[in-house]
């Protein structure tokens, strides 16, 4: 089932990704209801955060004294990279622009990049609040990212692979969402957390002043605040192929019910930051200590014995 | 071809970026080239058919060293690097000594008569591995496990400077616990 | 490509992180040394599987064993520094001599 890509995918990958993220940042202004202007209309509102980026782009470039340019570039350059690196192992319908024998720990692996470029991004401008946006994140992260591995390695144990395409193989007839509630709940709860985005959106807080962006303007801004969507749409579109049964459907092709069920998960994302309250971070981080390692774990141990008993 | 380049990129930039480590002033630069560096053995690992390891040297160094960084910034007393300082002793001595021990290992790798390659590796490494880990070295993997669990409990013990008393009070009576954070175990 | 150039790039890694263990004074750059060294078995770990002995799985064994070790060198390392800065306000090694017996 699994086909090697065209090698023009690499290159179409970056454009849909970033396609993606301007279509679910659209959405979320609709949703949020609008900028703020009244009667610019639906169209109006949803190309909001398009025209901003297009902003930001002829927007000038702040400079701080004694900045550590090179790291925060580093920083600010990694996260929309890694996104796109973590979304090349994503199956669109049945193919990947690549699908290595390990694509789960790679996705990890970039996910975790982008955690650490955070931190990069807030140390570079010699700024004490994006310095605070920088180390909330890395503290925050660790706790996001215990949750999430264990997720992640629940979906490759019931495949007993950890190649996305004998995950997606797997869920003939049945989803693994079904059989891993806990670990499809707590994936789609981390995919908002790791993209410090929504309700965990504190590395960039309006209490710190913007946090890890206080310093940005112009394309830095832009870097960091879209690669976050890059990151978001990514996460999302890797819940299809992990608990969702990828591009398995009747009558629509693959890549179609992939792209249903990615927008699908992005939509319920965006609405339950509109409906849930934000989370106190150090009341999450208990929770996700103390509630999601154990819970994952347990998850773990289920589906490892019902794969031992097949 | 390509793999060539790979290599001699990858190694040079995991030497390079090592060499780095020493000679930044600043302590997050510092960090991060040792991170590039690592992350050079990983790609170098993937080079040599090691997958898994070789990803999952990249996913653990990163965590690790974003987590070294706040201790290297913690720590210094120049973290940023805004007034270059040397914090070296017995520079001479180490080089010499360094040098020293990489050419006798040098001397050792060409000189030595490496035996010609045993067999063919199987299809799927990782697999091969976690049958090895799960068979016939599990005493290996449990000693690893204990190894790590101890080291969390050493690692709490060393760092916290409070212990029952503090928290408990001296009879150990106290209802609450009396911690500065609120939640965990202690409520 | 063959096991001696792994090797020699293995070892001018090990030689590095040793000079950066031998001269640094700070604990926590002294440990950055140590994990380059660690580095560098690793490299050397996964080029003798790779080149002598591929059908057994212990090399790949000896490099989680390594990694292992990296993660535990380093838990540790920080433990004892935070210790020692919160005993005495010091986070060097010349300052710290009288606790080797």
């Amino acid at each position: 089932m699994p086909e090697a890509a065209p090698l023009w995918a690499a290159l179409v990958l970056p454009a849909a990704l970033c396609l993606g993220a301007v279509a679910a940042a659209g959405f979320d202004a609709v949703v949020g209801g609008g900028a703020g202007r009244s009667g610019s209309g639906v169209l109006g509102t949803a190309s909001a955060p398009l025209r901003e980026g297009l902003r930001l782009l002829a927007q000038q470039r702040r400079t701080t004294p004694s900045a550590d340019v090179a790291l925060g570039r580093v920083g600010l350059g990694l996260v929309p990279v890694a996104a796109v690196l973590a979304a090349a192992v994503v199956p669109w319908g049945f193919v990947s622009v690549t699908d290595p024998a390990v694509g789960i720990v790679w996705f990890n692996a970039m996910e975790v990049l982008a955690w650490a470029a955070v931190w990069l991004a807030g140390w570079g401008p010699n700024s004490v609040l994006s310095l605070i946006g920088g180390y909330r994140f890395l503290a925050q992260g660790l706790a996001y990212e215990l949750p999430h591995m264990f997720a992640l390695t629940t979906a490759g144990l019931g495949a007993e692979s950890l190649r996305v395409s004998d995950v997606v193989g797997a869920q003939q007839g049945l989803w693994f969402a079904v059989w891993m509630p806990a670990a499809f709940a707590v994936y789609l709860l981390s995919a908002a957390a790791m993209s410090y985005w929504g309700p965990f959106g504190y590395p960039l807080g309006g209490d710190a002043a913007g946090g890890a962006v206080a310093e940005y303007s112009g394309v830095d801004r832009l870097l960091l605040l879209g690669g976050r969507w890059l990151l978001l749409v990514a996460t999302a579109a890797f819940s299809v192929p992990l608990f969702l049964g990828g591009g398995q459907g009747p009558l629509l092709p693959g890549w179609a019910w992939t792209l249903l069920k990615t927008a699908a998960v992005l939509a319920v994302l965006i609405a339950a930051r509109r409906m849930l309250p934000v989370l106190r971070a150090d009341r999450y981080m208990e929770f996700a200590w103390m509630v999601l390692v154990p819970l994952t774990l347990l998850q773990a141990l289920f589906v490892a014995v019902v794969v031992l008993n097949r | 071809m390509l793999d060539d380049t790979v290599f001699w990129v990858l190694s040079a930039l995991a030497v390079g970026s090592g060499i780095m480590v020493f000679r930044f002033d600043s302590m997050a630069r510092a960090t991060y080239a040792l991170l590039l560096s690592l992350l050079c053995v990983g790609g170098l690992l993937i080079l040599l058919g090691l997958d898994y390891l070789g990803v999952v040297i990249v996913l653990m160094m990163t965590i690790e060293m974003a987590i070294m960084g706040v201790f290297m910034v913690m720590y210094m007393m120049n973290p940023a690097g805004l007034v270059p300082m040397s914090m070296l002793h017995n520079k001479k001595g180490a080089a010499a000594l360094c040098t020293g021990v990489f050419l006798l290992m040098a001397l050792g790798i060409v000189l030595a008569p490496w035996p010609p390659r045993a067999g063919t590796a199987e299809e799927d490494p990782t697999r091969a591995l976690g049958e090895s880990l799960m068979g016939p070295q599990m005493l290996t993997m449990m000693t690893l496990g204990f190894a790590l669990f101890s080291t969390i409990v050493a690692t709490v013990l060393l760092a916290t400077h409070r212990g029952r008393y503090d928290r408990l009070g001296d009879d150990l009576r106290a209802r609450r616990a009396d911690d500065p954070v609120p939640g965990g175990v202690g409520r | 490509m063959n096991l001696e150039l792994f090797l020699l790039v293995a070892a001018a890694l090990f030689g590095v992180g040793l000079f950066g263990a031998l001269t640094q004074q700070s604990v926590v750059m002294l440990m950055m040394g140590l994990e380059l060294m660690l580095g560098g078995v690793i490299l050397a770990a996964a080029a003798v599987w790779h080149h002598l002995a591929p059908a057994s799985a212990d090399g790949q064994v000896l490099v989680v064993v390594a990694i292992t070790v990296m993660a535990v060198e380093m838990a540790i390392g920080f433990a004892v520094v935070t210790a020692l800065f919160r005993a005495r306000e010091v986070d060097m090694t010349d300052q710290a001599g009288d606790l080797s017996a």
